[in-house]
């Protein structure tokens, strides 16, 4: 309980860099559904770090979910015990428990007749925050989940699209600032692009925040690419392997595994590599309102075609060919939303798959809280392939 | 040129558009809603002027005089509001009640009782009750008579209405540590409103049409004129009474949108 309160007196600032999350233990976990003469989770036992991504992989059935909801006492084990920070989890009351567990599903499931705000404040509204306190809260989360908090804060959920949803949802995961947060199939309900920028907001995210998160998926790159450790079950959640993305890429533990991750184990390990190990391309930069004449000039002395332009917050808005800047005397601003880029730990998978979409032969990068970083381009890529498979 | 011009286009397509403001009510919405009160006002004075220019007799006119109407027309709406009412106080709950896990399979035989309770002729329903209670006054024997007669739509709503609400919302309601009442007072009910409200307004316009057999327990209503009129065969009084009796139905089916509309939470 102490560890729960401390953590939820934190901001994110202040958490940055130190580990809020808490060890979760599964003792022998064990669930029968009456009438069933196979158990759906089996005697399953692990631990989960602190402060790590834990992914639960596995064919549909395998009980990978059911292993997930027995941790926020959706569903009751019927055997087994499981301990949070030490603390067996039936100790409280299961609505007490779940306060200080975030959890986030598919789609989001908003409350279509709640507002934004009022979706996120839900839980710190149950936990007995103060008004102003919840509002600075709401807004810090819509931030830090790159929705503009003035923008999104009075929609309802209908006025949103899928992906902006999902970002709510997470946000909403987030509010009380839980040491633990559970996460069922997140971004299934997504395309592949909004996915993949999801998937890079939550490892920005857990860079600041260093929680401790479950997530199923039956996706294995999703897997590889978010988690710290993957848990890969079988049937009634039995343990196929339970071990680091590398590890498992690199040593498949039996044939289940090895078909289970697949045949491209290769190219595989462009899932495994990061934006970050490769260089950036340093491209013309441009603000918000500066003119034209003098950008165009600068991009020209740089050999560049077109301009990456920046908002006041640092952050990429908009990446247009000089032809496009020369309609306006000044620079204008664009929707952020709609620009496709990349987070910095996105994997070079990813980022292939976004400079195919962009039509600049490259990928906008950025970090924390979209803050720009460069440009990613093709030949960086190919060249990053070339001196892994030399070595 | 054509890739060039296309690869700007893809640049600047959006990749997430958000959707539309939600609003509770379009512009084709609005002209229903205006509509019915319109109709109503206008075969309304049409009657008045009808009712100014023909000749009576003296029978005719003591029956629509119109302190006479007027009382009839308000203990006609007392019956309705008060059994409506007393519908929605115990529909509801029972309602609720039989979407709870361990009534949930009693609901078919209530809704089926519910049911049969319709089924029953109204007329049969209020002299039996009259008979059976007869140190209750008539107006209170109509009710109860309305009350059961009003029942189903509201309880058949209710639990359609909670049954339709989206079991990954409860999910994620109680996933996040809503208790079971909060989750049904703050997700279920507000989802299974317009659902409930759509019952309510189906009952209300039930029980105003059988609010005029209220007259014949002694429970008042536009029902009094109407009986007089086919029992001393003066057809204006029939043909009077009948055409309030269905304006007031009007009145109470545009009241029940308006309450719908007004109780419908936004956003959804």
């Amino acid at each position: 309980m102490t560890s729960t309160n401390t953590v939820a007196d934190e901001t994110p600032a202040t958490a940055a860099g130190s580990v809020s999350g808490a060890e979760i233990r599964l003792d022998g976990v064990t669930k029968r559904y009456p009438g069933q003469r196979e158990p759906a989770v089996g005697e399953l036992s692990l631990t989960i770090p602190a402060g790590e991504i834990v992914m639960f992989v596995g064919p549909s059935g395998c009980g990978k979910t059911t292993s997930l909801k027995m941790i926020n006492r959706l569903i009751e084990p019927t055997s087994g015990s499981i301990t949070i920070d030490g603390e067996d989890i039936r100790k409280q009351s299961a609505d007490d428990l779940r306060r200080q567990i975030g959890y986030v599903i598919q789609g989001g499931s908003l409350f279509p007749h709640m507002t934004v705000g009022r979706n996120i404040a839900l839980v710190p509204r149950l936990l007995g925050w103060d008004r102003a306190e919840t509002r600075q809260r709401v807004d810090d989360l819509l931030d830090l989940v790159g929705l503009d908090p003035d923008a999104y804060r009075d929609r309802y959920p209908r006025e949103l699209s899928g992906g902006q949803q999902q970002r709510v949802g997470v946000a909403r995961g987030l509010a009380a600032d839980p040491p633990v947060i559970l996460m069922d199939e997140p971004f299934g309900a997504v395309d592949p692009i909004t996915r993949q920028r999801l998937q890079d907001e939550l490892l920005a995210i857990q860079r600041e925040l260093h929680k401790t998160i479950v997530c199923v998926t039956h996706d294995i790159d999703e897997a590889i690419k978010l988690g710290d450790r993957i848990l890969i079950l079988k049937e009634h959640a039995e343990i196929a392997q339970y071990d680091t993305p590398d590890a498992i890429l690199a040593a498949p533990a039996d044939e289940f595994v090895e078909d289970f991750v697949g045949s491209g184990a290769a190219l595989k390990q462009l899932s495994l590599s990061r934006v970050t190990d490769v260089e950036l391309s340093r491209r013309t930069t441009a603000r918000v309102g500066e003119l034209t004449s003098e950008v165009i000039l600068r991009a020209q002395e740089n050999g560049d075609n077109a301009v990456v332009i920046l908002d006041e917050r640092n952050r990429a808005v908009a990446w247009r060919f000089l032809r496009q800047l020369r309609r306006h005397e000044k620079v204008v601003g664009g929707d952020r939303e709609s620009l496709v880029t990349v987070d910095q730990r996105a994997t070079l998978n990813d980022a292939l798959d976004t400079m195919l979409v962009s039509g600049h032969g490259g990928a906008i990068v950025c970090g924390d809280r979209d803050r720009y970083l460069g440009v990613i381009d093709f030949h960086a890529v190919t060249d990053f392939i070339e001196q892994v498979g030399e070595a | 040129m054509t890739s060039a011009t296309q690869i700007e286009a893809e640049v600047e397509a959006e990749v997430e558009v958000a959707r539309p403001r939600a609003r509770r009510i379009n512009g084709e919405g609005i002209v229903e809603l205006l509509a019915l009160p319109v109709l109503v006002v206008i075969v309304f004075l049409g009657y008045l002027w009808w009712r100014d220019s023909a000749h009576l007799d003296a029978i005719e006119s003591s029956s629509l005089n119109w302190a006479a109407v007027r009382v009839q027309t308000w203990q006609h709406i007392r019956l309705t509001l008060v059994s409506a009412a007393i519908v929605v106080w115990v529909a509801v709950p029972l309602g609720i009640a039989l979407t709870r896990r361990g009534l949930r399979r009693a609901a078919p035989v209530v809704v089926a009782v519910a049911n049969a309770g319709q089924a029953a002729p109204s007329i049969g329903l209020i002299v039996l009750l009259f008979i059976w209670l007869p140190s209750w006054s008539g107006f209170w024997v109509s009710v109860l008579a309305l009350t059961l007669y009003g029942v189903l739509p509201v309880l058949r709503n209710t639990i359609t209405g909670l049954q339709g609400v989206d079991p990954d919302l409860v999910e994620a309601a109680r996933g996040i540590g809503m208790s079971a009442p909060s989750t049904l007072r703050r997700v279920e009910l507000p989802l299974a409103l317009p659902v409930i409200m759509s019952g309510v307004r189906t009952s209300l316009v039930l029980i105003v049409g059988t609010a005029t057999l209220a007259t014949f327990v002694g429970g008042g209503g536009l029902g009094e004129t109407l009986n007089t009129g086919i029992t001393l065969f003066r057809f204006s009084v029939m043909v009077s009474a009948a055409l309030l009796v269905a304006l007031l139905a009007l009145v109470v089916e545009w009241f029940g949108r308006v309450l719908e509309l007004v109780l419908r939470p936004r956003g959804i």
